[in-house]
């Protein structure tokens, strides 16, 4: 049996009526392990204008590298009270802020250790279906060796890779267009 | 060890493409480059998971969240979720907002010269049950207009968004009505390329649903990706 896969279609510029009761702008409550990170960030589109009806949801493991799901059999720490799902609106500005920690390695496709990411889908008004794409973190070595971003062309790595701008703050901005056009996935 | 069970990729000719210049936002929205190509990891096949203790009992029921009923065709939309195996996906969370019965939504940027109801906000969520099925019992929502150029008017529609198993499976998609003549002017619809792949997002009349000088009922079946194999069992 083979079902057809239903088409997307875009959430439209009243996506917060639908989104926002289930936003995820803390996504470490007190007491999960790793060290703390916020990510800010804007959204841009083809003329430099903010994007002020973005929707950000991001997925990530937890410090010691497990996700919070059956599919993840790798015997690796798990903690009750941490999920991994963010959810953020951009505010008037195209500006989004999310809390969270800096996950572990997970295992990659060919049995080496991916290095730590956050995986982010986008959605707004003017896009027919989201874009999938990566947060990375900066300074980690481990991104010289991950799988994924080295199937990037190297002069476009540095749209996946957050900026460090003060301790404990990054910066990662979602360029939609243009010369430092985000790096987005298909899988 | 880390053997994942990949979601299918979506076949051609059933998803939209970035760029449809009839809709003249994707055209400062829409990636120019390429997209890049990458296997699916542990990263993408997960995601977040949701049961019905996430959600509240009647946030299914779009007409009981005011002191009043809202005005409007009152009416159930019902169907299942299954992946493109037939299976159903229980624990889906679907999220769904939609306009009033004048075509108006209650947000800030709506200024279509419609009139907001006061007994209706348009946002309701629940949670698939073990063979995927879910209902909402919500009003028929109106047409609106929206300027993407002249004289354009949204076909009736209910947003959804789905929260299937994995990330692989997202999806936010829109429900339209049978018979709706605004369908061929709408360049949302007309975005997805082929009569089949429309068609799945026109929900269906559904007489056996109806309730006698209650509501009418509509069928809309959501298909997410599925996999092409069941998962291995080839723990380390
Ligand atoms: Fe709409």
């Amino acid at each position: 049996m083979s079902l057809l896969l239903t088409a997307a279609q875009t959430v439209g510029p009243f996506v917060s009526i639908g989104f926002e009761k289930q936003a995820v702008t803390d996504i470490a409550l007190p007491g999960v392990a790793g060290e703390r990170v916020t990510i800010i960030g804007h959204v841009l589109d083809g003329d430099g204008q903010p994007v002020t009806d973005a929707v950000i949801e991001t997925w990530q493991a937890n410090s010691y590298g497990k996700y919070a799901h059956p599919d993840d059999a790798q015997e690796k720490l798990l903690e009750e009270h941490f999920k991994g799902f963010g959810r953020v609106l951009t505010d008037a500005q195209g500006g989004f802020r999310l809390a969270t920690i800096k996950p572990g390695r997970v295992a990659g496709p060919d049995g080496k250790a991916q290095a730590p990411h956050i995986t982010v889908v986008i959605f707004m008004r003017g896009l027919l279906k989201h874009l999938m794409t990566r947060i990375y973190f900066p300074d980690d070595a481990a991104n010289a060796t991950d799988p994924v971003l080295n199937l990037v062309p190297a002069a476009r790595r540095t749209t996946l890779i957050a900026a460090q701008t003060a301790h404990g703050v990054l910066r990662w901005n979602v360029h939609l267009q243009g010369p430092n056009e985000t790096v987005f996935f298909d899988y | 060890m880390s053997n994942v069970n990949p979601y299918r990729k979506s076949r051609i000719n059933t998803q939209p493409d970035y760029l449809y210049p009839a809709y003249r936002s994707t055209v400062k929205r829409a990636p120019t480059l390429p997209l890049v190509q990458m296997p699916q990891t542990l990263s993408e096949i997960t995601g977040p998971l949701f049961t019905a203790r996430d959600v509240a009992e009647n946030d299914s029921d779009l007409t009981a969240q005011h002191a009043g009923e809202p005005l409007g065709e009152r009416m159930f939309v019902s169907g299942r979720v299954l992946d493109e195996g037939g299976r159903p996906v229980p624990n889906a969370l679907i999220e769904m907002w939609q306009a009033n019965a004048s075509g108006r939504y209650r947000h800030i940027v709506d200024n279509h010269d419609a009139p907001l109801d006061p007994n209706f906000t348009g946002f309701g969520r629940v949670v698939t049950d073990a063979q995927g099925h879910y209902c909402f019992k919500t009003i028929k929502p109106g047409a609106y207009p929206w300027r993407n150029h002249h004289n354009a008017w949204r076909p009736a529609h209910l947003h959804f968004s789905l929260c299937g198993h994995g990330f692989a499976q997202r999806l936010v998609t829109q429900m339209y009505f049978p018979g709706d003549p605004l369908l061929e002017f709408d360049p949302m619809y007309l975005s997805v390329p082929g009569d089949a792949a429309r068609q799945r997002l026109v929900s269906s009349f559904d007489w056996d649903n109806t309730q006698p000088e209650y509501a009418i009922a509509y069928r809309f079946d959501i298909v997410l990706r599925g996999r092409d194999a069941t998962p291995m069992e080839n723990k380390p």
